[in-house]
């Protein structure tokens, strides 16, 4: 293998494995503001235990994403020189913001989070609660505006030529709102809230199974279900109006994520299916004129075609770019009808005693992980051959001075690294869901202390 | 802007944002260093908890840096990390394991678990310090890299010289003096004298290796004085930097370990000083280009970036400042193990 296939497997595998966490990092937070404001208003405790047990897991989900993320930020300089220095004036300075808006705001204020507890009032614990959420949150805005600059640039120029030419910024704002980047950070965020909220729902309905921590787990459903509701909702209508960006602004991704060839044809939906890349069919249910449909109001209208591209500017697994897409949206279905569903049961007090509805969101867990690593490797490799769309090629961008078998040892000792690690997460996490939001040794005493003093 | 160019004021902000970064993760890496010599399981939580709340907060200097570098010299660091390949996956991985350990340890009862925890913990600050010192002589003695910013070298084996390894002792052996006055700081009774016999022997290691990395420069890279020597500074930083090496330990005698912690910093501070003031105008200085390297004005972004990210800075840096010192504050004192503890 050469250098360049090396060094994509080796950015999306740890760009993935990166992606685990920070959602759960993003979602948790929310939840954690949402439980910590309900201990404030209500004084029960049972909203105090929910929030600490909150906390530890975000303690474990938020340790991992750091690691993890350094490895990304340099991961530019040693596998994509060329790329590095061709953005380097444009998005290097997001990455600047980064790390002084975002990630400054949420170390700094982790440590009260998690060690301040009895040390600071509980109205600055909160804030630091908020803190920590919004310096999560905030991380996803700058590297998300990142990549969609590299989806759809705009506010830049080109200066110099061949190996020597690089973006520059013209106009700073036209960069952060490229036209891609409001919709995609909205659909970034609304996946973290689905992927928080369904893991605390996860663990809210195998308490209630086993008739465990019952008061928690109510309680977790409480502020779990209306989240999720939302987001899955908005999630819908957010990724549709994704798709009509991605239609205006990158036609060859569209026609790959519905496998449509023919150059200026009426062109269908798929609920499911398979691409033939070699005949260019594709087998699987769909609605004649969907797509057309949902893009034109009309059925009949033409749609680009992978056809109307010259063969090297169309993305290569086209067939892969098709089943993450479709996984995503199957499972964006799916999640609309589980939450909804669920939350219908918990208003009318029957979701205690829907055995399957509980099973089936034990399971959820994972649905939201599965359709964020599928929505981004859908956008990501629906992007190629240009590592930013339309200017630089993928195997332009690569390192000069970087030989494959340097890549082979980054990849294999990250691999090592990485299953070592993923293990440890399952492993600590299902210790802290075994152990549960009881309080642990010690606690009580301490805490009904620090409570008499707060009051 | 008062005679400075845009770029000579960003390597400034650089410079400051790795001096953030030595002095403040310099003490949690030395903690580490530590850690291994402290033997009671009691002692080593109360190490580890001395930079517990801290330790992530101060490794987001390095982050910022890399931000920073990537924003305003795309050039260098596109030729830097990518010349540094192995090295750098090696630094990385160390990081990744010193985070993990640190959060790991205390999740197991088992006397195994936590000791193969503290070992990790220590061998990662480890291979982190000597990294990045090897990293920091490399770029002085400069890199092979041709006219076009692109590495010709060799790799690792290349880099293994004898100055860039005496500057990782060095730095290790530093970091492990400036851990130990911030944990003077933080501990009490018995573990406290431990922490002052290790602090003697930590300043001597650091005496030694800043002698043996002279010498190597006398011997073998007599040019590296010579740049040096050039400067103007030079002296004043070299002289502040000797004072303060010399201080530390009468201030301890004098129980004054609040001051010498800051005289500690004021010479990592003043050391960094003098590698910059020798690199300057050049970013990574070459050993095989005529012209002697690239400079600060050829590895620059445009200049309405640079403004730009002075503008981010003069913002951000004010603000990062205020949440440690509210950080700082909540966790001033010694330490106090609770159950949220690790
Ligand atoms: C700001 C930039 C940025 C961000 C936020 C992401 N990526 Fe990305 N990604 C890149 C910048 C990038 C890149 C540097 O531009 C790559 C490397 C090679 C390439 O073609 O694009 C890339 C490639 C790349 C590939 C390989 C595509 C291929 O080679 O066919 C995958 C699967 C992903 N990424 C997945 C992800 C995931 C799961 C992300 C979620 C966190 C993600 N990316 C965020
Ligand atoms: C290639 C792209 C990415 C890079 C270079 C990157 C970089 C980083 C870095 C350096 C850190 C550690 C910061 C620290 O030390 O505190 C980090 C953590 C984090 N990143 Fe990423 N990241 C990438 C992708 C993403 C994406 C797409 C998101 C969006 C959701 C994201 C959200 C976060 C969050 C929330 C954290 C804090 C840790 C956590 O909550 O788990 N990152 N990232
Ligand atoms: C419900 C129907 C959904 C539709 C129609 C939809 C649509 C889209 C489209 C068109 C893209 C590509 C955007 C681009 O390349 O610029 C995308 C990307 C993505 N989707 Fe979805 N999506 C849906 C549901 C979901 C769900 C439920 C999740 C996660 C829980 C999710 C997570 C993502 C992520 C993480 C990306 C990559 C980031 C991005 O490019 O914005 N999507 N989605």
């Amino acid at each position: 293998m050469d250098v360049e296939i090396l060094s994509r497997i080796q950015f999306a595998f740890t760009v993935a494995f990166h992606y685990i966490y920070p959602p759960l990092s993003i979602g948790l937070g929310f939840l954690i503001v949402l439980a910590e404001w309900r201990w404030l208003r209500t004084s029960e405790a049972v909203w105090r235990r929910l929030t600490r047990f909150l906390i530890r897991l975000f303690a474990l989900t938020f340790g991992l994403g750091v690691a993890t993320g350094i490895v990304m930020e340099f991961e530019f300089g040693t596998n994509w020189a060329v790329y590095s220095r061709y953005v380097g004036d444009v998005f290097g300075s997001a990455l600047a913001a980064e790390g002084i808006f975002a990630f400054a705001l949420e170390s700094g204020f982790l440590g009260v989070l998690l060690f301040g507890w009895g040390r600071v009032k509980p109205k600055w614990h909160f804030v630091s609660a908020v803190g920590v959420w919004l310096g999560s949150m905030f991380s996803a805005v700058w590297i998300v505006v990142a990549n969609s600059w590299q989806q759809t640039p705009a506010g830049y120029h080109v200066v110099g030529e061949g190996m020597d030419a690089r973006a520059e910024i013209v106009d700073f704002w036209a960069m952060v709102f490229n036209p891609s980047s409001v919709e995609r950070l909205a659909h970034v965020w609304l996946g973290s809230f689905l992927a928080g909220g369904f893991l605390l729902l996860s663990i809210a309905a195998w308490y209630l199974l086993r008739k465990q921590h019952v008061d928690v787990a109510r309680k977790a459903m409480a502020i779990g279900l209306p989240v999720v509701l939302v987001a899955s909702w908005a999630q819908l209508f957010s990724g549709h109006v994704a798709a009509e960006v991605v239609a205006e602004h990158q036609p060859a991704k569209l026609a790959a994520l519905e496998g449509h060839y023919a150059a200026e044809a009426p062109a269908d939906m798929y609920l499911f299916g398979w691409v033939d890349e070699e005949s260019k069919e594709v087998t699987g249910l769909g609605i004649p004129g969907g797509l057309s449909f949902l893009l034109d109001q009309d059925p009949s209208a033409p749609v680009t075609g992978l056809d109307a591209f010259a063969d090297e500017d169309r993305p290569r697994q086209v067939n892969a770019v098709f089943q993450f897409y479709h996984i995503m949206v199957a499972i964006g279905m799916l999640l609309i009808g589980l939450s909804t569903y669920g939350f219908y049961l918990f208003r009318r007090g029957k979701l205690e005693q829907s055995k399957w509805m509980l099973r089936a969101l034990t399971a959820a867990v994972l649905l939201p992980q599965i359709a964020n690593q599928a929505g981004w490797f859908a956008a990501e490799m629906g992007r190629q051959p240009w590592v930013v769309y339309g200017l630089l090629r993928t195997s332009d961008a690569l390192s000069e001075s970087v030989r494959a078998e340097q890549v082979w040892f980054s990849l294999i000792l990250f691999t090592g690294i990485y299953v070592v690690l993923f293990a440890l997460f399952i492993y600590l996490m299902r210790k802290k869901i075994l152990h549960g939001p009881e309080e642990e040794r010690g606690e009580g005493t301490r805490a009904s202390h620090l409570e008499s003093a707060w009051s | 802007m008062m005679g400075l160019e845009l770029h000579t004021i960003w390597f400034l902000v650089i410079g400051l944002t790795v001096t953030l970064y030595a002095v403040l993760d310099g003490f949690d890496l030395g903690a580490g260093l530590l850690h291994p010599f402290f033997r009671k399981e009691q002692s080593r939580r109360i190490a580890l908890n001395a930079v517990g709340p801290v330790w992530d907060g101060n490794e987001v200097w390095l982050v910022i840096t890399g931000g920073a570098l990537f924003a305003g010299f795309p050039e260098a660091y596109a030729t830097a990390f990518s010349a540094f390949y192995v090295p750098f996956f090696l630094l990385l991985a160390a990081l990744i394991g010193r985070a993990i350990s640190i959060e790991f340890r205390s999740k197991e009862p088992m006397q195994w678990w936590r000791t193969f925890w503290d070992y990790s913990y220590f061998l990662s600050s480890l291979v982190i310090s000597v990294l990045l010192g090897m990293a920091l002589g490399n770029l002085m003695l400069g890199l092979p890299v041709d006219a076009q910013g692109v590495y010709r070298g060799a790799g690792l084996v290349e880099m293994l010289g004898a100055f860039p390894l005496s500057v990782g002792l060095a730095v290790a052996a530093l970091y492990a003096v400036h851990g130990s006055l911030y944990l003077l700081l933080k501990t009490e009774d018995r573990l406290f004298d431990r922490v002052k016999q290790l602090n003697r022997v930590a300043l001597f290691f650091f005496y030694g290796a800043m002698a043996l990395s002279t010498v190597v420069l006398f011997a073998w890279n007599p040019e590296v004085i010579e740049r040096l020597w050039h400067r103007p500074g030079f002296v004043g930083l070299a002289v502040v930097a000797f004072v303060a090496s010399m201080a530390i330990p009468v201030l301890v005698r004098r129980r004054r370990y609040g001051r010498a912690f800051f005289v500690s910093a004021g010479m990592i501070a003043s050391l960094l000083g003098l590698v910059f003031a020798q690199q300057f105008p050049f970013l990574i200085p070459s050993t095989i280009d005529p012209d002697g390297g690239m400079t600060l004005a050829e590895a620059a972004s445009s200049e309405r970036t640079l403004r730009l990210l002075l503008l981010i800075t003069v913002i951000g840096v004010p603000l990062v400042g205020l949440y440690f010192l509210f950080v700082y504050r909540v966790f001033r004192g010694k330490v106090k193990l609770d159950d949220m503890s690790y």
